[in-house]
């Protein structure tokens, strides 16, 4: 590169990370003061966009940017007083939940409110051109940007630093209790930062809009961009977030500019592995101030009922005997996604360690099992019981590193291991198929009946849930549960809890995997889709409806879903919205999971 | 309360399963409407109006053609189960649908396994109908090394040397690039290929990409780039001045679902495939053109004209094999030919694909929008490598 | 050789310096109380000798064998229990359970996939509540318990790894007098019995006196004094910064 190349680049970055900070810093000072991780920050980013562009028609772009971005402030602010006020309470991850539910229910409004179309917004005027800079024309909008970013910092940094107002919201991200104590009315505090962040939010989406189309798909991209900004930067700290966009939007920039373009598929996750391996709460971020006391208040885990499972055995082994077969293709998927939320549920639960890339393990059992058959030319039964294996290697490599750390961080090392997971296959041609995968993955002809491969999913998928409950009454459960309720107490006595998470890590993956391989062989292909974030995020949302707390929630969560997700989207034209509204309804009825 | 609520599951499932059977012929039809509902909602209606003008003529061997239509939820788990509910609790005769390649894959690969006729319609991938392609599966659509060999005449007639590349990063991209590549270097040797951009679908990051474009400093790009991408591609690129140095030839840049939104801002001159509905005046694009008009009072898409065909394609299949099982559909389909709004196309025995072809012309702008002008037709049937390549890659 | 060997201890919170060139050293079989006024050090001591924390300096031995740099669980496993300032205990599991995780920890059992942990060890681990007078509640969730309840339980967990050295963090919090009397009998007489080493911390004084056989007073993170019961409490430096203030 030259170096007026290399300066050119530098802006390029400059202005994305700009950007980026915006959402970034509202997603940050959201999760410092009240602890949610509000995964419906890209929605309202995208009504920002949404907003500006509509309005920019009759108002011209200049005022339709700051009314769209208060208009997304005030939705912000009913969604924090009507919803999320009442499930503060509620444990984290329903949060989560609550916060999943309103993307797809905002992203259907969009969907009715705007028209199916990518909306490209106006140039802004009098920034329309562009400024020559060595040579090169640059566009006079992206200099607009690249200030923008820093003085929305400066002025954050004022209101935070130099207001009244401002010490409390840093009291309280910094000890809620203590914040508490003193007085700082919660309530108000929480709405109100809310309303901040959706206002930051929105301004974002809305200075955006000569950059970028509105569309539907932008919500979730955005949302993980601002997640890993407001991570590698360190949870809470606004500093971190503006240093985290500045060093993923630069190395965004240069990785194009150096024509390792593909790599931006994945660029930020990888940033943000190493980041957290290295520092294990951001850059700048600090350890997370535990809730007082060495341990959290855990509620009593039921013993397992095997009996139910075995009732539950019996049940479904006489299905096909009445059902229709289409009945049967659908308890198969139900099974492998019981399994796959169980699986999920040994580290969420017991072992206390949310993940957010669970699919990682589902999908390398699913490519493992069809690359055998394909590649390697096993039989079909080798494939299926070689493929978890592959599985609980994936989970201990990647779970060596992740349970190095806890909670949030946690849980976006997982996603970014994942990611990195779901790039690799997509990007692999030769190996993985690329973005089509791998196609003609069926089981062996004696299992190759609707009715057979039912029976073996459903002796696989119960035998499994079987060993797993078994496993959380055992001895080894017994300690992974010790070091999430109190890990200085399961210290004191003797206990490694990584050690211990580290191994419920590879159990997780092995059961995620033969999930996984079972579902490759169910379906006759494979592709990247498998280890996405959306099919993690599935089997979060199977896990928190059905009740992180029980043993079988995890099993009716993921029947709940997947027979919801089947039926609504035959009859229903909004359905993603609907599904979203039958969570929000569970979540507000039921904190605790519906089958507690 | 668990128990019953699983009972109660088990009672919907099962009690839905037990719906009649009519007399009609019923296709199965699947697609991703709710993840890319711009380019589908077009499609529906097209099929739809078919579908309307099919029943009105009194249908298909005397019955009546119902469409069981379903949303594949865009991913190929989903689809595969969604396909799988067509055919076994709605005893669907026939699939038809998907967009996405690897979701369209993933059909085929059941309908094969299934053994039921599946008719690709939008899904562009050469692996459909080559590397992965079976007897039970056709497509309609022309593939992406079709398109690109229609455009690469008109590449070779540019007599640039120096191309770079920009393709979304996936198989569509993949593919687009090693053909224009392969094909351009053939019809004029000694071109160089002096840059490749595959920026990750719908996430460019056009600044930096038109900017490392720039530095390489090509007299022409080879795009593939189409939708949220191309947008922000063709605004970048011309406030950066990227395209007043360089010609740009754009794959499927011409369709409705990706020019109209650019506007005023279209680039002029840039080669593309595309439709240009407005334009097409034979008579039987104006019959269709009218039709589309008179019954959604808006005008139609490419996607339109695919989801028209596609309905006529299957009915036309069943009427001429006079049975609905899949062998003899197979048979039929294979050699079938019909008209189009495009024109006669033909179903290849070869390959099963069909020899719809596409428009192929230069972007201009005409009073705030995008059109499609010097184009003509290019037929799906002249622009297929030879039959022994395609044997090869069928590995039949 | 003494049970605990303390030598030059010192740790920093950043610019907090929260124990300063800490000497002192507990023989097996002795009850010994390290006192001081609030932030004086104690707890940081504790989690020092663990492995909880890790010493800016200083030499911290167990029957002669060095113990810095090891984490809390190795710690634990040379014979080391300990109770909590604020209780720590498993609130998601009964009493039992979770004296039952503390003795398949001491077996060794931690990543046994067998037979379920509930069923392990009932009787030992009922008869270490019987000890700490808990037998009656083994059944019940730890979320339920009353404050001094469950620092009798820990009691009961510290003490299934049959340690030779003890660290209670004022053990006696939160209840009534007579059971701090009753509790703090019992540790000494562990300690004698089983030759125990017992560090406590402890605000009531009355408990101090009675149970301590020596008693080390720290303030500010130093120690300003160390001996018998009657010459701390004669010693002018600790009536002046200390019981004068209590
Ligand atoms: N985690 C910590 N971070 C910073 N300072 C601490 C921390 N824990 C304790 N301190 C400080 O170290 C000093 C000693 O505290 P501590 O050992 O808890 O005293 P004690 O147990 O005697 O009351 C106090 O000044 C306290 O404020
Ligand atoms: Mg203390």
């Amino acid at each position: 590169m030259s170096g007026s190349a290399v300066l050119l680049q530098f802006l390029n970055g400059l202005a994305g990370a700009s950007s980026l900070f915006l959402v970034a810093a509202g997603l940050s000072l959201i999760f410092g003061v009240s602890r949610i991780v509000n995964f419906a920050h890209g929605s309202l980013y995208m009504l920002g966009m949404y907003l500006a562009v509509s309005l920019s028609g009759t108002l011209g772009f200049w005022l339709s940017v700051p009314l769209a971005a208060a208009l997304v402030a005030a939705a912000g602010l009913v969604i924090e007083t009507t919803l999320l006020r009442r499930i503060y309470k509620a444990p984290e991850l329903l949060q989560l939940l609550a916060t999943f539910a309103l993307v797809l229910i905002i992203r259907d409004a969009a969907l009715w409110a705007w028209g199916p179309e990518d909306r490209l917004g106006p140039r802004a005027p009098g920034l329309a051109g562009a400024v020559a800079i060595a040579g090169r024309q640059f566009p006079q909008y992206d200099l607009l940007l690249i200030c923008l970013g820093p003085a929305v910092f400066i002025a954050l940094y004022l209101l935070l630093s130099r207001t009244r107002w401002g010490t409390r919201v840093r009291a309280a991200s910094q000890d809620r209790e203590m914040a508490a104590a003193l007085g700082v009315n919660e309530r108000r505090l929480f709405t109100a930062v809310f309303a901040l962040g959706a206002l930051l939010a929105g301004f974002g989406g809305a200075s955006a809009i000569p950059r970028e189309p509105a569309s539907l798909q932008i919500d979730l991209a955005v949302m993980s961009d601002a997640f890993v900004v407001v991570v590698v930067g360190g949870l809470g700290s606004i500093p971190g977030a503006f240093l985290a966009a500045l060093l993923i939007g630069e190395v965004k920039a240069f990785c194009i500019g150096l024509g390792y373009s593909e790599l931006t598929l994945a660029i930020e996750f990888i940033v943000m592995a190493v980041v957290l391996v290295f520092r294990p709460w951001g850059l700048l971020g600090r350890p997370l101030a535990e809730t007082r006391g060495p341990g959290t208040l855990q509620p009593p885990l039921p013993a397992p009922s095997f009996l139910l499972l075995g009732g539950l055995a019996v049940l479904l082994a006489i299905v096909p005997v009445f059902a229709g077969p289409y009945t049967i293709v659908l308890l198969t998927d139900i099974l492998v996604f019981a399994l796959f939320a169980a699986s999920l549920h040994l580290l969420m639960g017991p072992g206390g360690m949310p993940s957010f890339g669970h699919a990682a393990y589902f999908g390398l059992g699913a490519y493992t099992a069809g690359l055998l058959l394909l590649r390697a030319h096993l039989p079909m039964e080798l494939s299926l019981a070689l493929a978890p294996l592959a599985a609980a290697l994936g989970a201990l490599v990647f779970g060596w590193f992740c349970v190095q750390l806890s909670g949030v961080y946690l849980a976006m090392l997982t996603l970014a291991f994942a990611q990195i997971a779901w790039s690799v296959a997509f990007q692999w041609d030769r190996l993985t198929g690329g973005s089509n995968g791998l196609i003609g993955v069926w089981p062996a002809p004696w299992l190759s009946s609707k009715q057979a491969y039912y029976y073996l999913t459903l002796v696989l998928c119960l035998g499994a849930v079987a060993l797993l409950w078994r496993l959380i009454d055992s001895p080894f459960g017994y300690a992974l549960r010790a070091g999430r309720d109190s890990p200085l107490r399961a210290a004191a006595i003797g206990i490694d809890v990584r050690a211990q998470q580290w191994a419920a890590f590879g159990i997780a993956g092995l059961f995620a995997g033969v999930a996984g391989a079972l579902y490759a062989f169910s379906k006759g292909s494979i592709s990247p889709e498998t280890l996405s974030v959306p099919r993690s995020v599935d089997g979060l949302v199977m896990v928190l409806l059905g009740g992180v707390q029980t043993l079988s929630g995890p099993l009716w969560g993921a029947a709940l879903f997947t027979w919801l997700e089947d039926s609504l989207s035959r009859g229903v034209e909004y359905w993603r919205a609907a599904i979203g509204a039958v969570i929000l309804v569970l979540v507000i009825a039921f904190p605790r999971g519906i089958f507690k | 309360m668990s128990c019953k609520v699983l009972i109660y599951c088990l009672f919907i499932a099962v009690s839905s399963d037990a719906f009649g059977q009519g007399q009609s012929i019923k296709i199965g039809e699947l697609n991703s409407y709710k993840v890319f509902p711009a380019f589908l909602e077009p499609y529906r209606k097209g099929w739809q109006l078919a579908l309307e003008e099919i029943n009105r003529s009194g249908g298909v061997l005397g019955r009546q053609v119902e469409v069981v239509s379903r949303d594949d939820g865009g991913t190929p788990g989903d689809a595969v189960r969604v396909a799988e509910e067509l055919i076994s609790r709605e005893k669907a005769d026939v699939l038809m649908g998907t967009f996405a390649s690897n979701v369209g894959l993933a059909v085929a690969n059941l309908a094969n396994q299934r053994k039921i006729l599946f008719l690709a319609a939008e899904p562009l991938t050469d692996k459909i109908v080559w590397e992965n392609g079976n007897r039970y599966t056709f497509r309609l659509r022309p593939s992406t090394y079709m398109q690109v060999a229609m455009l690469v005449p008109e590449a070779a007639r540019l007599n640039k040397k120096r191309w770079a590349i920009v393709i979304p990063n996936y198989e569509y991209g993949q593919s687009a690039a090693a053909s224009f590549r392969k094909l351009l270097t053939w019809a004029q040797p000694g071109v160089e290929f002096v840059a490749e951009q595959a920026p990750p679908l719908g996430r460019i990051d056009a600044g930096a990409v038109v900017q490392a474009l720039l530095e390489a400093r090509p007299e022409a790009i080879f795009s593939a780039l189409f939708a949220v991408d191309l947008q922000k591609f063709v605004r970048e690129g011309s406030t950066r001045g990227l395209f007043k140095s360089a010609a740009v030839v754009n794959l499927l840049g011409g369709e409705p679902e990706y020019l109209d939104p650019l506007k005023d801002e279209t680039p002029e001159g840039w080669w593309v495939t595309g439709y240009p509905w407005r334009e097409i005046n034979t008579p039987e694009h104006r019959k269709f053109r009218d039709a589309y008009q008179k019954r959604w009072n808006d005008y139609p898409r490419l996607g339109s004209v695919v989801g028209y065909c596609a309905l006529y394609a299957v009915a036309n299949g069943i009427r001429k094999a006079g049975s609905l099982e899949a062998d003899k559909l197979i048979a039929a389909l294979e050699g079938l030919q019909m008209e189009t709004p495009f024109g006669g196309i033909l179903w290849r025995p070869l390959d099963h694909q069909s020899t719809m072809g596409a428009y192929v012309g230069q972007l201009a702008k005409q009073g705030g929008q995008g059109v499609m002008i010097n184009w003509h037709y290019a037929d799906g049937a002249k622009h297929q490598p030879s039959d022994q390549e395609v044997r090869a890659l069928r590995k039949e | 050789m003494s049970a605990l060997e303390v030598r030059g201890l010192s740790k920093a919170y950043g610019g907090v310096q929260a124990v300063r060139d800490v000497s002192f050293s507990v023989d097996a079989g002795e009850v010994v109380a390290l006192i001081g006024p609030n932030g004086a050090g104690k707890t940081t001591c504790f989690n020092l000798l663990n492995g909880q924390l890790r010493p800016d300096s200083g030499e911290i031995a167990l029957a002669g064998r060095s113990v810095v740099g090891l984490r809390p669980h190795q710690v634990w496993r040379l014979g080391v229990g300990r109770t909590f300032q604020v209780t720590a205990t498993f609130s998601s599991m009964t009493v039992r359970e979770n004296v039952q995780v503390a003795l398949l920890s001491h077996h060794r059992k931690l990543f046994s996939l067998g037979k379920p942990a509930g069923r392990f060890q009932v009787e030992e681990a009922d008869a270490l509540l019987a000890r700490v007078g808990m037998q009656q509640q083994a059944a019940r969730p730890c979320a339920v318990l009353a404050y001094g309840d469950l620092k009798r339980v820990e009691l009961a967990v510290a003490l299934a790894n049959r340690p030779r050295l003890l660290l209670m963090d004022e053990p006696t919090a939160g209840m009534a007098s007579d059971e701090r009397q009753a509790l703090m009998q019992l540790a000494a007489a562990l300690a004698r019995s089983e030759r125990i080493a017992v560090l406590f911390t402890e605000h009531d004084m009355e408990v101090v006196f009675n149970f301590a056989s020596r008693i080390i007073v720290l303030h500010g993170g130093e120690v300003i004094a160390a001996g018998a019961p009657d010459e701390v409490r004669a010693n002018p430096r600790v009536r002046e910064v200390y019981l004068g203030n209590a």
